[in-house]
């Protein structure tokens, strides 16, 4: 009883590529336009190396007209209003279920992957987010009244996902009244243009969505055109650090979903048969080119050999072939490069002396071809287990108990994603907001919505698609075009306000793990007033005390730890002791920027107000639980960021301070905070009023000193999760580069000021959305 | 395109093994886990033209052909085992070049006393006369009154017994109670074949399903059935993966292979190839075959004849070009 061939019957896939004679323009302003360059790219068949067609190379001049186009559609997009780009999103779900079928087909054809995946799976989920964000186009003025467009998008997508991928970018962007430059990736770029062929049937305006394929070159012409205000990249993580790098500084939003080395954690008390499964669904879905990958098996110790043996077992069992075949699990990987990279660290693997098992059977010939491939007891040290693969390899190692799962889970640079596999919800849910992923899935893998945002922790990238937390990525606060290019001018008040009436020294130190300590350098800077009087000194902090700073925050835990309802608590004490010595925070401000004493006093009270109102959030900022597939919940929790780098803008020393130190705080971070550098004292003040207000020891870290230099040691360090910088353009452009190595989340004002007295400015959830990142958990239920 | 000829084989009776608690008591079944497994099973495989129809013919050797209502007379009864030696007409045969595999059905299965005419109409034939009992479908009569039941089947000519379990053991986990019960029937059938009817759309869990397989299988059980064909939910995929996962546990334990059978609501072509893949993935090849493998239906024969028509003609069929059964 053999299966025998279930060929698709591929001739409308044809068909379209001879429409084109299987040479493809560029798709511009609504029209299919000729490249300039006339260079083609020709792209394969990875089932059977056969040549399906040749894509153009978009030029510089190709970039700079599909960008021109997007900029003159966006005007007349963004007035269309939210029901009006509805339409064209509903149209474009419908198109899309209409010609379900020759997507899944084209796209099997193009990337390899078995048919039964792309129509039972991408393309499905692909109109899924259309019409998910046809939604949120109609919802925009209602759920996001205070929000309006980025502007002209550029988007660069992989070959693993190529109309998954698309759609993911194109959907929110269209949405929220963006106007898109979308580069496919050059291996798989069909189904983008067979896209752009119904774009043109649904009449979408003229340049609301421009294809330009090509290459690595082509997508940095995207990147650094000045016209594009923004970025949003699915790749490689190698790709988005040079991506992150060269827009440092620019203003362009970024958004990055990149690499992965996913733990899939098995627990000794799992329904092992499922378990089976799910690593099918895991590591040999899409022949593991998922950057979402569970490619790292990690199994309790008591259950590991019992699991090996049904692994591979099942592994006998997969059948592997033309991607078209309808009975088929796995196909061909996409391109002889990526067969090579596997095939490489396959061969690490086994020279490091790892056990690798491959099944019986063999791979068919003459397409890209590789074989589902089990390595056990690798130890964490070894390559295969730290780099990502991307390809049917499974690395597994064994775990004692539940801590060490947690530990080795989350030894990783990556986070995107992890499924955690036990039938004890107490476990499931403990286990899953401490491992480092923006998705967890409870006994299940690669599961997605639209409704859900994914995308990553750590070097895996930020931003998320998907969910209203998907949204954020594509929006600006309407406020933005009101911040100043100078700060405030500061009235100089006419008397000057009275220096150290009691006439002892007074020293200001850092403040780390919860004490007062000298700097490092044993060197301080002379602070003195706007009429040039000396009114003391800052200790001169250097990177030694940055160091200490974060070491002290890694080290405490009891912060975050804490409820949202104890948090509050504390942070309502720091407002009564704040409240009760507030005269003397308005006199030493007054005396450090010199304005009047009158000025300073409502200083002092707006802050307290602020503190006040970040204590009323640190309850109340809670998450959703998304309506994703049937019978499952989805958790979309916000969590802290962990170590929050903070540079104060130089003005209002104690309300610039508050305003940052207070979301970071309220949300659970631990801090490390660099105060005004004109003015340090409100806050190397301010650790007498959190010594006397509860707040743990390494919750709040205070290091004074110069700015730039500490900002850049911030920005470099590997410990350090998120850096908000609030300073000059060059500073942000250098800590944004900086940040790159580390993949840190960065906030910066790029010279733009803020009145923070100005609630609209100075307060808001923006600050809260900054010191948090979306995790999504995904529950399955049944009993 | 070959069906291998079938003979009833009597030397791979399951013996039981004694009770013990400890080989399920830790076991948990996700449902979740094991739907999703289910729903993508047959989008996984397919099989197509001159393969569909030899897994056709294959289902067809499977089939339990099965009349269980209160209306049965030897009439109907008689008709149905004609319709057992010759499932599929012989024009269809020949077009396949098939008229000479003898292909009949797997096995006509009957109430009690209903036994004798269908030992009259099937003579001449291996096919096999499976009875159901132990107050079937209910299993609320006594202990007593089921074993002399069995026992009365098996003389009147039954060389099967499908059985009922007390599902009240199965939802009190009373899991050595049932254990006993099985092993006593099993007892009573002495050389038939005994299946045992677990009625999952009657069990609230996969976890207890598996469970209640385990000592199906134990007991001495030769096949585990899913359903009566009277309880509101029949066989399902998702709870026939779950008892085909007990099977090839039992079989790694014991080294003993223990048949399976779905019934009720099986009365699809399409639905058919989907039990056989799922067999055919999660038992292997040694379990496609009538010996290991029965599916208990009533109408799916007439889908399958109408499929294998459309094979040889190209033309859809009709019910009434048919002989009924």
């Amino acid at each position: 009883m053999t299966y025998g061939p279930a060929p698709e019957n591929a001739s409308e896939a044809y068909k379209f590529l001879d429409k084109f004679e299987k040479k493809f323009p560029l798709f511009i302003n609504g029209e299919w336009q000729k490249s300039d360059s006339e260079v083609f790219i020709k792209t394969f068949n990875p089932s059977d190396n056969s040549e399906l067609a040749e894509i153009s190379t978009g030029s510089p001049k190709d970039v700079d007209d599909a960008v021109k186009a997007a900029k003159n559609a966006l005007k007349p997009w963004v007035a269309l209003g939210g029901h009006g780009r509805a339409k064209y999103l509903y149209a474009i779900a419908r198109q899309i279920q209409k010609h379900s079928r020759l997507f899944a087909i084209l796209e099997s054809l193009d990337n390899g992957k078995p048919v039964r995946e792309t129509r039972d799976i991408d393309i499905p989920l692909v109109a899924r987010h259309f019409y998910h964000h046809a939604g949120w186009a109609s919802l925009m003025e209602t759920e996001l009244p205070d929000y309006q467009e980025v502007g002209v998008i550029g988007q660069i997508i992989p070959w693993n996902f190529p109309m998954l991928m698309l759609s993911w970018k194109i959907a929110p962007a269209l949405a929220m009244g963006n106007t898109v430059v979308l580069k496919p990736a050059e291996f798989t770029s069909l189904t983008a243009l067979l896209f752009a062929d119904i774009c043109k049937n649904v009449g979408l305006p003229n340049g609301v969505i421009n294809i330009v394929t090509g290459d690595g070159k082509t997508g940095a012409e995207i990147v650094n055109h000045p016209g594009v205000d923004k970025i949003a990249f699915t790749g490689s993580t190698e790709v988005g650090k040079i991506i992150r790098k060269s827009i440092a500084g620019s203003g362009k939003k970024l958004s990055l979903e990149l690499g992965g080395k996913s733990p899939f954690i098995v627990f000794e008390d799992a329904d092992l048969d499922s378990v089976v499964e799910g690593i099918v669904d895991a590591i040999w879905f899409n022949q593991g080119q998922v950057c979402c990958a569970g490619s790292r098996l990690l199994v309790q110790e008591s259950v590991a050999e019992k699991l090996y043996s049904k692994i591979k077992k099942r592994m006998e069992k997969l059948r592997m072939g033309n991607s078209l075949d309808k009975c088929i699990d796995i196909g061909a990987v996409v391109d002889q490069t990526q067969w090579n990279t596997i095939d490489g660290y396959v061969k690490k693997g086994i020279e490091e002396g790892n056990q690798i098992w491959q099944p019986t059977w063999e791979c068919p010939k003459g397409g890209q071809f590789y074989p589902p491939t089990l390595f056990t007891d690798v130890p964490a040290a070894s390559i295969i287990a730290q780099e990502e693969i991307f390809g049917p390899v499974l690395v597994a190692m064994t775990f004692r108990h539940h801590k060490e799962a947690v530990s080795l889970a989350n030894n990783t640079r990556y986070g995107l994603a992890a499924s955690i596999w036990t039938e004890n919800i107490n476990l499931a849910l403990d286990i899953a907001p401490q491992i480092k992923a923006g998705t967890v899935w409870i006994n299940s893998s690669n599961v997605f919505d639209a409704a859900s945002g994914f995308g990553g922790y750590r070097e895996s990238g930020f931003g998320r698609e998907g969910g209203k937390e998907g949204l954020f990525e594509y929006v600006k606060p309407k406020v933005e075009k009101d911040f100043l290019e100078n700060a405030p001018k500061v009235k100089i008040s006419k008397t000057k306000t009275a220096f150290n009436p009691s006439g002892i020294d007074k020293t200001a130190k850092h403040y780390i793990g919860g004490k007062q300590v000298r700097p490092d350098s044993g060197y301080s800077i002379n602070i003195t007033s706007p009429w040039g009087d000396y009114i003391g000194e800052m200790p001169e902090g250097t990177r030694k005390d940055i160091r200490n700073a974060v070491e002290a925050a890694a080290g405490s835990t009891s912060w975050g730890s804490m409820t949202g309802h104890a948090r509050a608590q504390v942070l309502y004490f720091i407002a009564e002791n704040l409240s009760s010595r507030a005269k003397e925070f308005a006199e030493k401000i007054a005396l450090m920027t010199g304005q009047t004493l009158n000025d300073a006093e409502k200083e002092v009270e707006v802050s307290i107000q602020r503190i006040f109102n970040y204590a009323a959030y640190a309850d109340k900022y809670d998450g959703q639980v998304h309506s994703t597939t049937s019978k499952n919940v989805t958790l979309a929790m916000p969590e802290a960021l962990g170590i929050l780098g903070i540079v104060c803008p130089d003005e209002n020393p104690l309300l610039g301070f508050i305003s940052l130190l207070l979301p970071a705080l309220a949300m659970g971070n631990n801090v490390v905070i660099v105060p005004s550098e004109k003015h340090p004292f409100s806050a190397t003040d301010f650790y007498q009023i959190l010594e006397t207000s509860d707040v743990p020891a390494g919750a709040v870290n205070i290091i004074t000193g110069r700015k730039e230099e500490l900002a850049s040691e911030m920005a470099k360090h590997f410990n350090i999760d998120g850096l908000w910088y609030f300073g000059s353009k060059e500073g942000s452009e250098k800590v944004e580069a900086l940040a790159t190595e580390s993949m840190k989340r960065t906030w910066v004002n790029y010279g733009k000021h803020r009145n923070w007295l100005d609630s609209k400015h100075g307060f808001g959830e923006i600050f809260l959305r900054n010191a948090t990142q979306i995790k999504n958990i995904w529950i399955p239920y049944g009993a | 395109m070959t069906v291998a000829k079938q003979a009833i084989e009597t030397d791979h009776l399951n013996h039981g093994i004694p009770f013990d608690a400890s080989v399920f008591e830790n076991i948990n079944i996700n449902k979740s886990a094991v739907e999703r497994r289910a729903a993508t099973l047959p989008a996984r495989r397919t099989v197509k033209k001159n393969w569909q129809a030899a897994w056709l013919l294959k289902a067809v050797t499977c089939i339990d052909l099965t009349t269980l209502a209160g209306d049965d007379t030897k009439g109907n009864v008689t008709r149905l085992c004609a319709k057992a030696k010759n499932p599929i007409r012989k024009d269809i045969l020949e077009a396949l070049g098939m008229e000479n595999s003898g292909i009949t059905v797997g096995g006509v299965c009957v109430y009690h006393n209903l036994i004798p005419f269908a030992k009259e109409a099937l003579q001449g034939s291996n096919l096999p006369i499976v009875a159901v009992s132990t107050g079937f479908p209910a299993g609320n009569n006594s202990f007593e009154d089921k074993i002399s039941e069995i026992k009365h089947s098996v003389a009147a000519g039954a060389k099967e017994i499908d059985i009922v379990i007390s599902r009240d053991l199965v939802l009190e986990n009373r899991w050595e109670e049932l254990y006993h019960e099985i092993s006593e029937f099993k007892k009573a059938c002495g050389d038939a074949h005994m299946k045992s009817i677990l009625a999952t759309g009657e069990i609230p869990t996969y976890t207890k399903v598996y469970k209640a397989s385990m000592v199906a299988m134990m007991a001495g059980s030769d096949f585990i059935k899913t359903s009566t064909g009277k309880e509101s939910v029949n066989a399902t995929l998702a709870v026939s993966l779950v008892m085909c996962r007990a099977i090839r546990d039992y079989f790694e334990m014991t080294g003993t292979k223990v048949g399976f059978k779905p019934a009720g609501g099986i009365q699809k072509a399409k639905q058919a190839t989907d039990w056989l893949i799922l067999i055919k993935e999660e038992l292997g090849d040694e379990w496609l075959n009538g010996n290991m493998f029965r599916i208990g239906a009533s109408s799916l024969l007439g889908d399958i004849e109408r499929q294998l028509e459309h094979h040889v003609t190209g033309a859809y069929s009709a019910g009434f070009r048919h002989p009924m059964q």
